[in-house]
Order: C-alpha cells, then sequence, then structure tokens
C-alpha cells in the first residue's frame, strides 16, 4: 500500500530521532524537464518528504511566490496529466520518499474523485492536501482516496480550537500540516515558540506526526521548528529561488537543490534526539 | 445529484450545509472555517433579531430612499408591442444601484460581530463605493480590492471610493480583474482573521454569504410584489434580472419562487458572443466546479483552471455565478438567457430615448431581452425588470463605442 510509503518514512525518522525535511516545489515550474531534474535531485539534497503543488488559476491561500510559481507553471503547458506523468518518472528512480500532491480543489473535481484517485496512486503518489476543501464538504473525496490507498493529510491552523481539532483530525492519515501563521503562504514568518504547544495540542488530537509549514524560509527558522516539529516544510523560499534564477538567467534547478540541501542540513542537525 | 424540489418549496434552500441542491456549501481553507462558521451564526442570529431588522430598514428607508418605485414603462410597453412592463428602479437607490442593500445589511451585521476593519473586493468599483459608503457613514476602516486593471478602467470610481476614505489596493496577480480582486480579499482575511469583515458583495461566495446577500436583497423582490398587487391587482407573469454573481437577480427572484406562475429569466453576459470564448455567461457557457469557497457553474477549462470572463459591463465580467441560480437552472425553475454587448449598448441607448432613464450596461443586458420575455408573456402578460443601476457611470464606456470623445 502507497500509505505505508509515509508510514515507514516517518518511523524511520522516529528511529533517527529527528525531524523531516520536507520541501515543496510547484510541478511544471519553470518547466516540466526542470521540475521533474529538481524533484530528482531532492532526496539527495536531504527531502525526506516532498510536497508536489498542481497549478491552479485561483490559488486563494498561496502568497506572491507561490502565485508567481502557478502562473509560471501554467504558462508552461503544466496540466494534471504532466503533473502525474512527472511522479511517474520520479517514481521510476526512487521507491522510498513518499510524495504529497497539494493543490486546490476545482482540479480535483475536473477529473472526478475516483479516476483523480486512481490516477495518483498509479503515477506514485502517497498522500493528497486539497487547501480549499474542509472535512465537512471532503466526505466523498476521502472515499475515494481511500479506496486507493492514498493518505488525506488535513490542515490544522492557529484559527483551529480544540472542538474543531476533532473534526479536522477525523478520516485523516498519514500526518498532519499545521499551518503556523494566520495567512497565506510565504508573508508572515512563523513563531516557534508559539508553533511548540500547537504542535503538541495537534499530535495528542491526531496521534500522528505533525509537519509545519507557512511560514518557515531560513535554516535558522527551519531548525528551531525541526527541534518541535515532526517535519518542517519549507515552500516559498525554494519556490522565490526559481524566479531568482530566471530573473538572473541563471540555472534555476541547481539554485534550488542548493537552498534545499542548506535547509535539510540544518532541520537535519537541528535535534540530535527526542526521547 | 441535484435534489429536485418539491412544488413550491423553492424558497426553502441552502440546506443546513448551505447547499441548494449540490451548489454552494463552503470550500474555504482551514484558517478561515471557523470565521465562516462564526459569521454563519452571527447572520442566523441577527436575522431572527426585530430589533436589528428595524434597524436595517430604518436605514433603508431614510439613507438608501427605499422603497423604490414600481414604474410602468409605457413607452417601452407600446415598443415592443405586448405585455406590460413594469422597471423595478433600484438605479434610484443611494449610490445608484441595488449594491447598497447589501452593503447597508452587512455593514450592521459586521458592527453587532464587533468587527473593526472592513474588506471588500470590487470589479466596476459599484460594490467598492456602496461599502466604502456605508463604512464613511459608520466611521469604519475599509480596504478595497481591485484588479489593476479594473483601476485603471474605473478611475472615477477609484476616486469616488478615496473620497469616501475607503484604500483601493489594485490587485496585480493573476489577470489582475474581479476573480483577482475576490481572491486577494480572501487572503487578507486569512491574514487578519481576528478583526476584519469581509463584506462579499454578491450572492456568492462560501455560506452563509450566498444566502446571506440573497436576504438582503430580497426587499427588491418582496416591494415589487407588494407594488404589482396594488397596481395590478395580482402577480407579474415574468420577472426578468442581469446576472453578474447573481444578487440583483436572486433579489427579485426569491419572494417569486414559490409562486409557479411567475416566469423568471437571468440574463448572462454573452459579450462578443456565445461562439467566441470572450463571454462573461456561467451557466450558458461554463460547467460545475469550486470557486471562492461554492460550488456552481464557472467558466473554466478542460483541465478545471478559471478562464477570464469577459464583458462590456464590468458588473457583469465574472466566471462564476451564485449557487442558487446553477441550481434554479439544474430544477428548471429560472431561465438563463444571454445578451451581447452591442445588444446590452442598443437596449441602453432605447432605454434613454424612450423613457427617460439611463440605465446601467448590467441592467441593459436584462432590457436587451424584452422583446423575448415580453412574447414569453402574451399580449396580457405582466412583466417586472429589475432596473439594478444607473448608466452614469458607464458613459466613457458608451462614448467609446459611439466613437465619441468626454
Ligand atoms: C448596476 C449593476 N447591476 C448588476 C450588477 C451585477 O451584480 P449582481 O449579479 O450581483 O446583481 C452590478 C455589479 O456591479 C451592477 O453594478
Amino acid at each position: 500500500m502507497t500509505v505505508s510509503r509515509i508510514e515507514a518514512r516517518f518511523a524511520r525518522l522516529k528511529a533517527e530521532g529527528r525531524a523531516a525535511f520536507v520541501p515543496y516545489i510547484m510541478a511544471g515550474d519553470p518547466d516540466a524537464a526542470t521540475a521533474l531534474k529538481i524533484l530528482k535531485g531532492l532526496p539527495a539534497a536531504g527531502a525526506d518528504l516532498i510536497e508536489v503543488g498542481f497549478p491552479f488559476s485561483d490559488p486563494m491561500a498561496e502568497g506572491p511566490p507561490i502565485q508567481r510559481a502557478a502562473l509560471r507553471a501554467l504558462a508552461a503547458g503544466t496540466t494534471l496529466d504532466t503533473v502525474l506523468d512527472t511522479i511517474r518518472q520520479f517514481r521510476e528512480g526512487d521507491q522510498e520518499t513518499p510524495i504529497i500532491l497539494m493543490g486546490y480543489l476545482n482540479i480535483v473535481l475536473n477529473r472526478g474523485f475516483k479516476a483523480f484517485a486512481t490516477d495518483a496512486a498509479a503515477a506514485g503518489v502517497d498522500g493528497l492536501i486539497v487547501v480549499d476543501c474542509p472535512p465537512e464538504e471532503a466526505g466523498p473525496m476521502a472515499d475515494a482516496l481511500d479506496a486507493a490507498g492514498v493518505a488525506l493529510i488535513r490542515l490544522a491552523t492557529p484559527t483551529t480550537d480544540d472542538a474543531r481539532l476533532k473534526v479536522v483530525t477525523a478520516r485523516t492519515s498519514g500526518f498532519v500540516y499545521y499551518v503556523s501563521v494566520a495567512g497565506v503562504t510565504g508573508v508572515k514568518e512563523a513563531d516557534a515558540a508559539a508553533v511548540a504547544p500547537a504542535v503538541a495540542r495537534v499530535r495528542a488530537a491526531s496521534g500522528l506526526p505533525v509537519a509545519v509549514g507557512f511560514g518557515i524560509r531560513t535554516p535558522e527558522r527551519a531548525a528551531a521548528v525541526a527541534r518541535v516539529a515532526d517535519a518542517v516544510v519549507v515552500g516559498s523560499a525554494l519556490v522565490d529561488e526559481i524566479a531568482d534564477a530566471i530573473a538572473q538567467n541563471r540555472d534555476a534547478g541547481a539554485k534550488v537543490l542548493e537552498t534545499a540541501g542548506a535547509l535539510a542540513k540544518s532541520v537535519r542537525s537541528a535535534r540530535v534526539s527526542r526521547d | 445529484m441535484n435534489t429536485i424540489a418539491k412544488p413550491n418549496d423553492f424558497s426553502a434552500y441552502p440546506d443546513a450545509h448551505g447547499r441548494f441542491g449540490d451548489y454552494g456549501g463552503l470550500y474555504v481553507p482551514e484558517i478561515l472555517m471557523p470565521l465562516v462558521k462564526e459569521l454563519g451564526e452571527a447572520y442566523a442570529a441577527a436575522k431572527a433579531d426585530e430589533g436589528f431588522q428595524a434597524e436595517l430598514g430604518g436605514f433603508l428607508k431614510h439613507y438608501v430612499g427605499r422603497p423604490s418605485p414600481l414604474y410602468f414603462a409605457e413607452r417601452l410597453t407600446a415598443h415592443f408591442g405586448g405585455a406590460k412592463i413594469y422597471l423595478k428602479r433600484e438605479e434610484l437607490n443611494h449610490t445608484g444601484a441595488h449594491k447598497i442593500n447589501n452593503c447597508m445589511g452587512q455593514i450592521l451585521l459586521a458592527m453587532r460581530m464587533g468587527k473593526t476593519r472592513i474588506i471588500a473586493e470590487t470589479g466596476a468599483g459599484q460594490h467598492g463605493v456602496a461599502t466604502a459608503t456605508v463604512c464613511a457613514r459608520f466611521g469604519l476602516p475599509c480596504v478595497v480590492y481591485m484588479g489593476a486593471v479594473d483601476v485603471e478602467r474605473q478611475a472615477p470610481n477609484v476616486l469616488r471610493m478615496n473620497l469616501l476614505g475607503a484604500e483601493v489596493r489594485p490587485v496585480t496577480s493573476g489577470a489582475a480583474t474581479l476573480k483577482d480582486a475576490m481572491n486577494e480579499a480572501m487572503r487578507d482575511w486569512a491574514t487578519n482573521v481576528h478583526d476584519t469583515y469581509y463584506l462579499i458583495g454578491t450572492a456568492a461566495g462560501p455560506h452563509p454569504y450566498p444566502a446571506m446577500v440573497r436576504d438582503f436583497q430580497a426587499v427588491i423582490g418582496i416591494e415589487a410584489k407588494a407594488q404589482m398587487l396594488e397596481a395590478e391587482g395580482r402577480l407579474p407573469d415574468a420577472v426578468v434580472a442581469c446576472v453578474g454573481g447573481g444578487s440583483n437577480a436572486i433579489g427579485i427572484f426569491h419572494p417569486f419562487l414559490d409562486d409557479e406562475s411567475v416566469k423568471l429569466f437571468g440574463v448572462e453576459a454573452a459579450g462578443h458572443g456565445m461562439d467566441t470564448d470572450q463571454h462573461a455567461a456561467a451557466i450558458n457557457g461554463g460547467r460545475p466546479g469550486v470557486l471562492h469557497g461554492n460550488k456552481t457553474y464557472l467558466l473554466q477549462d478542460r483541465d478545471g483552471q478559471i478562464l477570464e470572463a469577459h464583458s462590456i459591463s464590468a458588473g457583469l465580467d465574472y466566471p462564476g455565478i451564485g449557487p442558487e441560480h446553477s441550481w434554479l437552472h439544474d430544477v428548471g425553475r429560472a431561465t438563463y438567457l444571454t445578451c451581447t454587448d452591442d445588444e446590452a449598448l442598443e437596449a441602453l441607448q432605447l432605454c434613454t430615448r424612450l423613457e427617460g432613464i439611463i440605465p446601467a450596461l448590467e441592467s441593459s443586458h436584462a432590457l436587451a431581452r424584452l422583446d423575448e420575455v415580453t412574447r414569453a408573456v402574451g399580449k396580457d402578460g405582466l412583466v417586472v425588470l429589475n432596473l439594478s443601476g444607473r448608466g452614469d457611470k458607464d458613459l466613457a464606456t458608451v462614448a467609446a463605442h459611439l466613437g465619441r470623445k468626454i
């Protein structure tokens, strides 16, 4: 089962006593070939899991960096099929690194829940995050993902109180993604001190590992969050490297992998062991 | 699957989940869920509170200028040579359109909820002006998101909003038009969760907005029904309104939903024509999907990416439509027609010359279908057309199309 790829990875991380480094990149950004090259290079750069965004024209929870990444990907002709193709090609060389797709509901709905779940599983996808589909609306999608063995990963946020946390973590598997700032991606900075109790609360409610993202840009911040969370997600900072590389006419792939490597190193050295 | 409503049960929606059949619902990022739910509860309490309704009624009467007249358009009637045509004069409201009915309701609710900062999206600037107006009246800070392209196209309304004390933030993301302004307003809301109220301008968005905006606009239909009974002693045979997001249309339709003898016609913007990709007709040219918090008909490509809409009238230039209209279409209770840019321009001039009323380009879309609508109800029929706004704001657009400099 594909879900077990996520479980196996977190079990190994637990044994190693460290948090996961989870880079986020947008499929097809700046083009399919470069994105595939980045994806293939990420495990060696220290990625433990990888989040792959599929672009949507109207990403309402995204700040400017990921908005622009989506537009670049769409301009390069990215479709759901090309996204799944990229993952399929990645899987040919890597059977272990979990891949989590992240995007917006209309693209999933457009394919149909069953077809999406089956196609994603066949391509080697392990989990799915749908930013604009709260648990209240997720029933049929969750059924389809369950049947295909793809984990539905849920978001918890600073506005999620204890009562709501129960709703959010019902029918979820793999891990829970804690959005560490009130706002969109890539704008505010996460406050590690405030993150610690929130992570503990989400972990207790879900019994699952907790990944933290949405406000982590620097190796220092990544290390601070790695001390309290089970996984550290960095997206906008990596995606910005692509924008910079394009602006400077340099190799986008190399820049992203270099930055990912630095972030991974600091996540790995943040915490030698947690009992 | 859509629930097919029992006869005379059309006005009972949405259900407890905010759904009209399969449409509507509540599709927002988790950060916004508690806020949207809080809003739903606060609105339900306000709706049931006579004090709130009385306060709103007072402002609608003395500030907005309600009730608006239901006017027998004798010369338009003679021109089409059939059914009697009545105009519901929403263009006579303060700020010149129906938009203020909703803004007044929502600002009173926002204050009741203790919110201290108002945000809104606007396309043409009509909803932005109406929001800035009520914010000025009640002394609340106001930020209006407007596509950078629209900021250029609608400079007079930008100045109006600024004079009213609102900050207009040009949105450069995406295609820099209304849908992007709405995305940006959602992002602001997600960032300022504690003090901010998002005042949506049409009957769309996550539950409770479609139902709430409809309720605030239903004053149009409630008045029109009573006025028609007074004028003619019976209900109209048809009601017609233009449809952007759908608030003026659902506002006048809703009190008639269970009166099945009353035919309901919405008119979508066909832009350069339904055989082109330059239109804004979500029902006639789109298919169901999820955007901006609700499931509804949307203009989208094969892969589910949302397409840019086009209409000569900025107020109809949106790729979606309120979810209740999607449902009314599917169950067959309302009929959705289309009207091109050119037809709307012609109808604007016709109404102006025959009745001495310059209608908004949006409302002109409804006027352009009077021929079909009057024929559909026959010679002895009665038609009510919702004249949702006045055309002063559109003079520059009209001048450009007539080859005139102003
Ligand atoms: C005069 C007028 N009519 C109609 C509309 C379309 O909106 P709705 O469909 O919500 O009534 C607008 C929007 O700006 C408007 O200004």
